[in-house]
């Protein structure tokens, strides 16, 4: 009786979360697969690359990681950079501390999987009122990195077998970003702070290049936003 | 393959220890029993808006405002999200439409 409850619960759950995981479900494959491709042209075949989703799943820095695969043996160097390019998850981390209280064992797991697309669904979009919130958090988490994984996967496999022109098909993630920043806007309080993260970024990407953006970005916006705490406070 | 496998496999681990560290990190200084300071709980609720901000721009970065095609495409397409979300407030729609207008552009238009 119990269990066919929660299995209802956890239905009702998925048909409330999968929508809003599928324009990642179109980025991630897509560039999942690119990078399987990727990896499988400087020699690291499906299992490798699979490998290095379903571990580190961190989409930039795996990217960034093949020139570390192709250089001489240097896993201090790679831990360090995979720290510095993936220090915008301790920003998500923080936003997160709130929706992610009482979540339970599952709680794990959603810290484990806590990337981009997960963090801005996730934080933006509320599940509603008569929805579990520990499946809906853990159906999005899990069906972004399940995306992923299968990318990966799939590229590995099917190498360049692919001949449909996807040019311009990765604009979707940044149309995702667009969109959840427009639903950030909404909300009066949340302008300063998303004009700051405007500002502070493109003064870094004019000053720092585009290779080095994030961290400074990230201390600018950390000052800015302790600076302005009076006036914003809300 | 450049590296041996066992070579490989330290890489990947110490590329996922250190995007584990950064997930982590902000659950193990403020755990779930404990009152989240003040200025954190400030921090988690400004950071999000300014975070967004940063990772569109992040997704912007490698346009050349001087070379052609100049931005444009993105810059349109920015354009029709920004106004049918206006209009519909569908996320789907916006993304969906958005990314075929890019698609369009960068394949036919501004080849």
């Amino acid at each position: 009786m119990q269990n066919e409850r929660k299995k209802t619960a956890f239905k009702a759950a998925f048909i409330a979360a999968f929508p809003h995981t599928i324009p990642v479900l179109t980025g991630f494959l897509f560039l999942g697969m690119a990078y399987g491709v990727l990896m499988q042209t400087k020699g690291y075949g499906v299992l490798w690359s699979v490998l290095m989703s379903a571990a580190a799943f961190c989409g930039s820095m795996q990217f960034a990681a093949i020139t570390l695969l192709t250089a001489a043996f240097n896993p201090l160097q790679a831990f360090l950079m995979s720290l510095m390019v993936n220090a915008r998850h301790l920003f998500y981390g923080i936003s997160m501390l709130e929706k992610y209280k009482g979540l339970g064992k599952i709680r794990g797991f959603l810290i484990f999987v806590l990337c981009d697309e997960t963090f801005s669904i996730s934080y933006n979009i509320e599940p509603p009122e008569d929805i579990n919130r520990k499946y809906y958090y853990f159906i999005i988490s899990f069906l972004d990195y399940l995306y992923w994984v299968s990318g990966t996967f799939l590229g590995g496999i099917l190498g360049n077998f692919i001949t449909v022109n996807t040019k311009g098909l990765d604009f979707v993630l940044t149309a995702l970003f667009v969109v959840l920043f427009i639903e950030q806007w909404k909300k009066k309080e949340n302008r300063w702070p998303g004009i700051i993260g405007i500002i502070s970024s493109v003064t870094s990407l004019l000053i720092f290049g585009q290779g080095n953006l994030v961290i400074p970005s990230m201390i600018i916006i950390l000052i800015t936003l302790t600076a302005g705490r009076k006036k914003l406070c809300i | 393959m450049y590296l041996t496998p066992v070579q490989t496999i330290i890489m990947i681990l110490a590329i996922a220890a250190g995007t584990m560290i950064t997930r982590i990190l902000p659950f193990v200084l403020f755990p779930e029993n404990k009152e989240i300071p003040v200025f954190i709980t400030y921090l988690g609720k400004t950071l999000p808006a300014a975070m967004m901000g940063l990772l569109v721009v992040y997704c912007l970065k490698g346009i050349s405002v001087l070379n052609a095609p100049f931005g444009i495409p993105e810059l349109l397409s920015i354009i029709v999200i920004i106004l049918l979300h206006k209009w519909k407030s569908n996320v789907l729609l916006s993304i969906g439409s958005g990314t075929i207008v890019y698609m369009i552009l960068v394949q036919k238009i501004f080849v």
